[in-house]
């Protein structure tokens, strides 16, 4: 067995002028190479405990160990995507990437720079666009930048914010699809915080519940049964899926609040294999 | 098209009004009959003027001609008294870049580091809340007697009117940086430096650019106060100076070039600003 390359141990917030904590004794870990998605509803802390992940907030209790250290600071080995793109909106989608690249490679010459951009540029189609400034971006146009900045710096491990979420279906749908074939591909250690249902089903390996703040704990963390290299048109067909939506659904629906037995071994279901 | 003759509309209102202006002001100016009940003495005094009830304010025609006159040897220059008006301006324009120069490098400096430290920020506003109403002419004394150079003491006067709205716009531009922004940064481990040249700055530049166009408009209003004051040369010298001589047309004319170079001053501004700018 693997060693985690996440793995969260304790983790509590506290914020001043409140008596409770927003989540506390949160336990999970991420293996090597996992997609993880983390769903929960709002006011939960789910954008705290990821920019704890980033290394942009402390905790008040508990640890974040990342490939055997404890996490202290924001570190060019973990790239975020933020959910509002988070533009530097002066620079060009070249210089936006590039700023990415320079600050990985400080030394590399400017055509090396650029070429290794170009490269990231294609992979997200936004070949042509390299020239223009964010304001004259589509929404989804924005995103893609916003995921070439992240994968341009090769992180070990890709923290998401709720991507999509300020999306359009439509161009929801195709970036998802996107990102299923790019992390096919790489493999790389993937932490999403999402609350659309689908969007976890088709994209994560394990899904982690958490339940509604404040005291928030994981209350149950579900493995995704449905066969891998699931695509977005078929995800439905696949005879797990109405089982393993139903369950998810209900959990968000019945909001439950209260506190597992052991916080830190969470149940753990496998759900949407075939039967 | 319809922006394009909108514009337009505008262009032709404006010189109507222009025109209007000026034909207003040539009929006030422009005596009736003669003036009957004149005491004689006065009338010695004032000449034709009284004499014939024409006013001795000159008329859109003279300022026209004296202007033609001004513009066609712009840069003799005759003695400490008589310099073409090009010369005087450049002497003003001079002590504006000097002191809004000497601005510029201390409150955009100053400026950001107020803008980083909320400590430095609560604990300098105070000096700068008492320090930024204090009228120009109010500091002239003081820096006579202190730099003991009339010609040094207007530049510290254009200096000290123009630096606080700069320094408090700087300031609340580096202040205000987008949380976002600083994050992304922060996650690719930028260094110092590089965050304040390639984020902070950028960021701030449409905050900063708007504070020189407060400043150096402050610059060329305090000038002209600060130049009747010290004399000797320049734009504010000059209106004093034909003041004295009575030559009112030249003082109209020095209004006239004052507005002109002020508005120069202000768009030059604003257009490195929108070069600057950035649009979200």
């Amino acid at each position: 067995m693997d060693r985690p390359h996440i793995s969260i141990q304790g983790l509590q917030k506290q914020f001043p002028g409140t008596d409770r904590p927003t989540f506390d004794e949160v336990w999970f870990n991420v293996m090597p190479g996992e997609f993880v998605c983390l769903i929960g509803h709002s006011g939960c802390g789910k954008t705290t405990l990821l920019n704890m992940l980033a290394g942009l907030e402390r905790p008040t209790g508990g640890a974040i160990i990342v490939g055997g250290q404890e996490v202290t600071g924001p570190s060019l080995d973990r790239a975020v995507i933020f959910q509002s793109h988070a533009l530097l909106p002066w620079m060009t989608v070249m210089g936006n990437i590039a700023f990415a690249v320079r600050s990985k490679w400080p030394n590399w010459k400017s055509a090396q720079v650029a070429s290794h951009c170009q490269k990231y540029i294609d992979l997200v189609n936004l070949t042509g666009a390299e020239a223009k400034r964010p304001v004259h971006l589509s929404g989804g146009m924005k995103q893609r930048v916003g995921i070439a900045r992240a994968l341009a710096i090769q992180p070990g491990i890709m923290l998401m914010d709720e991507p999509f979420s300020a999306l359009d279906a439509l161009t929801r749908g195709s970036l998802q699809d996107e990102l299923v074939s790019i992390s096919t591909a790489s493999r790389q250690t993937t932490f999403m915080i999402t609350h659309d249902i689908d969007e976890a089903m088709l994209l994560a390996d394990r899904i982690v519940l958490m339940t509604s703040g404040p005291d928030a704990r994981v209350a149950e963390i579900v493995e995704n049964g449905l066969p891998r290299g699931r695509t977005r048109a078929e995800l439905h067909h696949y005879p797990g899926y109405y089982h393993l939506r139903n369950h998810l659904l209900d959990f968000l629906v019945r909001r439950p609040a209260g506190r597992p037995a052991d916080p830190r071994h969470p149940p753990s279901t496998r759900i949407g294999a075939e039967h | 098209m319809s922006g394009r003759i909108a514009d337009l509309k505008a262009v032709m209102l404006s010189l109507l009004l222009f025109a209007l202006f000026l034909g207003a002001w040539h009929l006030a100016v422009t005596g009736s009959g003669t003036a009957a009940n004149v005491d004689p003495e006065y009338a010695r005094l004032m000449g034709a003027a009284a004499m014939q009830g024409t006013s001795a304010m000159p008329g859109p025609v003279d300022i026209a001609v004296r202007l033609a006159d001004l513009l066609a040897h712009p840069f003799y220059d005759r003695g400490p008294n008589d310099k073409g008006i090009g010369i005087q301006l450049a002497y003003s324009l001079g002590r504006v870049l000097l002191g809004f120069g000497l601005a510029v490098t201390l409150a955009i400096p100053l400026g950001f580091v107020i803008g980083t430290s909320p400590l430095l920020h609560k604990a300098l506003d105070p000096f700068i809340q008492i320090l930024k109403p204090i009228s120009p002419l109010a500091w002239m004394p003081l820096a006579l007697y202190t730099i003991r150079d009339s010609g040094k003491s207007a530049i510290f006067v254009i200096f000290i009117c123009s630096v606080w709205p700069l320094l408090l716009n700087t300031a609340f531009g580096v202040a205000s940086v987008r949380r976002e922004w600083l994050n992304v940064a922060r996650t690719l481990e930028v260094s110092r430096l590089r965050l304040a040249f390639r984020v902070i700055l950028p960021a701030a530049a449409p905050t900063i650019m708007t504070g020189l166009r407060i400043s150096i408009g402050i610059a060329w209003l305090v000038i002209v106060a600060a130049e009747m004051l010290v004399g000797g040369t320049g734009i504010g010298y000059f209106v004093w100076n034909q003041w004295n001589n009575l030559s009112i047309a030249d003082v109209i004319i020095a209004i006239l070039l004052i507005g002109l170079v002020g508005m120069a001053l202000d768009q030059i501004l604003g257009w490195i600003g929108r070069r600057l700018g950035y649009q979200e």
